[in-house]
């Protein structure tokens, strides 16, 4: 009697979970990836206006035509620009806040609560703001960053920012390294908390100076929280877009893959150049996201 | 893990030698750290500065070069045309807002319910094959929404929902299960497996389990999961502007402020900050109340929370 039960319970137990994940289940494979299978189709037709027309596949052109579309590679290389600038200044900046605060000091959960304020703002809104902070206007017109570094005469250092020439898409970064700074701090701040002390005392008994300590104990323990923050930090640059949209709209000089595709979407209703857009950035995301993931999923099976 | 990320960042760590003096060294990277520190502070909070003291000099009288100096004297007047609009500033965000609270904590609230229950059979109802269908679910997390767009936009123009603001409530209620799942799931899993035995002992179905152990204890993953919707979906601009197409009458709190600080209204400096700010208010209100759990959801995004 009993051993029946136990058989019965173990059923409900092995499977009566998934029926209650069933719809979830369902949800996520036709609107992710269904609609991803969607996308690839629509990217090999020809539905290159919004008039309506037969529809024909045309196999890889639109994805070939992206390879000779000069606005294309344009805002490919400006992705590029902004993703190295910005990955590394996040880093750094977050890095030396966390360096700064690992110790504990008075007033940390002061300061940490201001360095984290900007993860919850609207890009669009700070967009307002960056967009005077940022102001090419120089010398006497000069507002913003330009106006400051007069006041603190490094007015040689005044630039046009995010809509000079070669510059822009750095300019572009500061306001992305702004934003993401507090949450590389927090990441390695919790990776820092997450060493043993004893591996400290260790260390100091053994004679190693400070500086020692940091560079061949505590650095090496940080890897795994590195690998975390460039992917994060890498699949949040790739997909930039209100930040840009924010600042600068749609404006030649800094626009990148993200914002090409709305283009092409809105207002030449080019679906299928639209999605071939789409599918690269998923391509490049899911080339970074996917060992991540399976890394992830192995880490998991060992808990 | 004995310990989640949050607890790690707000830990105290122990202190070391208190009662000692402090050295000379000591002293000079104690003073170091806290000038960087303080140096580091002005940088972050000089956007939201500049937003709030030129929010309050009024509709006309704000300019660029102005930008760091306070108000000479206080007016208010930026924030009801802001607010409300009037004849040369018609583009109000008052509607915009209300329209983008409303579907925001609808959104919000069933997106919880669904994490929850997902989040509780991934961690405690495994299935075969559980784990490879969650590493399936997270990956939806990390898409670019644009490789998803064009068929949702043409699913919702077929589907005439595209007309209302509850195609914005379902986008984020669909694209939101992976997230909501994780918080959930990895809070769960934190609960120690033999509560769920000695219920399954003094035998109660997993349901039963679910309900009357799992959910009173499960408050603080659904603050997490709430504020994490409602910032997210709050600050979304990329639904936003493909689902609703821009149209005002489904303009929410971003799309409308994009549009007011794009158009022709750059005169209106006073006014584009002060919408800009009323924009941000909410957000941050609850970031400034809430803010451990704020960072609990952050931190979920690094699959670790």
């Amino acid at each position: 009697m009993s051993k029946a039960v136990r058989n019965k319970r173990s059923l409900s137990a092995r499977v009566g979970g998934l029926f209650f994940v069933l719809p979830s289940i369902i949800t996520v494979i036709i609107f992710v990836y269904g609609l991803i299978v969607w996308s690839i189709n629509v990217s090999l037709t020809n539905q290159n206006s919004g008039a309506k027309k037969e529809i024909e596949y045309v196999g890889l052109k639109n994805y070939t035509d992206l390879l000779v579309d000069e606005r294309f590679t344009h805002s490919l290389l400006n992705l590029v620009k902004f993703t190295v600038v910005f990955i590394l200044g996040a880093l750094i900046t977050g890095f030396i806040m966390a360096l700064l605060l690992e110790k504990g000091i008075k007033g940390e959960g002061f300061f940490r609560s201001f360095y984290l304020y900007p993860m919850a703002i609207s890009f669009i809104a700070m967009g307002t703001v960056f967009n005077w902070l940022l102001n090419s206007a120089r010398d006497e017109e000069a507002g913003g960053l330009n106006l400051a570094l007069q006041k603190i005469g490094l007015g040689f250092l005044q630039n046009d920012w995010y809509v000079s020439e070669k510059g822009a898409m750095y300019a572009m970064a500061l306001p992305a390294i702004w934003q993401m700074s507090g949450y590389v701090l927090a990441l390695f701040l919790a990776g820092f908390r997450g060493i043993p002390d004893d591996l400290r005392e260790a260390a100091r008994v053994d004679g190693a100076s400070e500086s020692q300590i940091y560079r061949h104990v505590l650095f090496p323990q940080l890897t795994p929280t590195l690998l975390t923050v460039l992917i994060i930090l890498g699949h949040i640059s790739m997909k930039a877009f209100d930040l840009i949209i924010g600042i600068n709209g749609k404006s030649y000089v800094t626009q990148v893959v993200a914002v090409y595709m709305w283009e092409a979407t809105f207002d030449k209703r080019d679906y299928a150049k639209g999605t071939a857009i789409a599918i690269v950035l998923l391509i490049m995301i899911a080339i970074v996201v996917v060992p991540y993931l399976r890394y992830n999923n192995k880490q998991q099976a060992y808990r | 893990m004995a310990k989640d990320l949050v607890d790690l960042v707000v830990a105290k760590p122990a202190k070391r030698n208190a009662k000692r003096r402090r050295t000379g060294k000591e002293k000079f990277w104690l003073i170091f750290r806290y000038v960087s520190l303080i140096f580091i502070w002005f940088l972050v909070v000089m956007p939201i500065y500049v937003m709030v003291i030129n929010s309050l000099k009024g509709v006309k009288n704000v300019y660029l070069t102005n930008a760091f100096k306070l108000p000479e004297k206080l007016d208010f007047s930026a924030w009801s045309v802001a607010w409300s609009g009037t004849d040369y500033f018609p583009q109000s965000i008052s509607e915009s807002m209300s329209r983008t609270l409303f579907f925001v904590i609808q959104s919000s609230i069933i997106s919880a319910i669904i994490g929850s229950i997902n989040g509780y059979v991934f961690a405690k109802w495994k299935f075969k094959g559980s784990n490879l269908i969650f590493t399936l679910f997270l990956f939806g997390m990390f898409i670019p929404y644009q490789a998803i767009m064009i068929p949702l936009v043409r699913i919702a123009t077929t589907l005439d929902i595209n007309r209302s603001i509850y195609v914005l409530v379902l986008a984020h209620i669909i694209y939101g299960i992976p997230i909501c799942t994780l918080i959930f799931r990895n809070y769960y899993e934190a609960i120690p497996n033999e509560l769920i035995e000695a219920a399954r002992v003094d035998k109660a179905s997993m349901v039963r389990t679910y309900r009357s152990i799992i959910l009173p204890l499960s408050i603080p993953a659904f603050v997490v999961v709430l504020i994490w919707q409602f910032t997210s979906a709050w600050n979304d601009f990329l639904f936003a502007i493909f689902l609703t197409g821009g149209s005002p009458k489904l303009s929410v709190a971003t799309t409308a402020l994009n549009f007011i600080t794009g158009s022709s209204n750059q005169v209106y400096y006073g006014v584009n900050m002060t919408a800009s700010l009323i924009v941000s208010l909410p957000t941050l209100i609850v970031y400034i109340f809430l803010g451990r759990y704020f960072l609990r959801g952050l931190l979920s995004g690094s699959l670790k929370g």
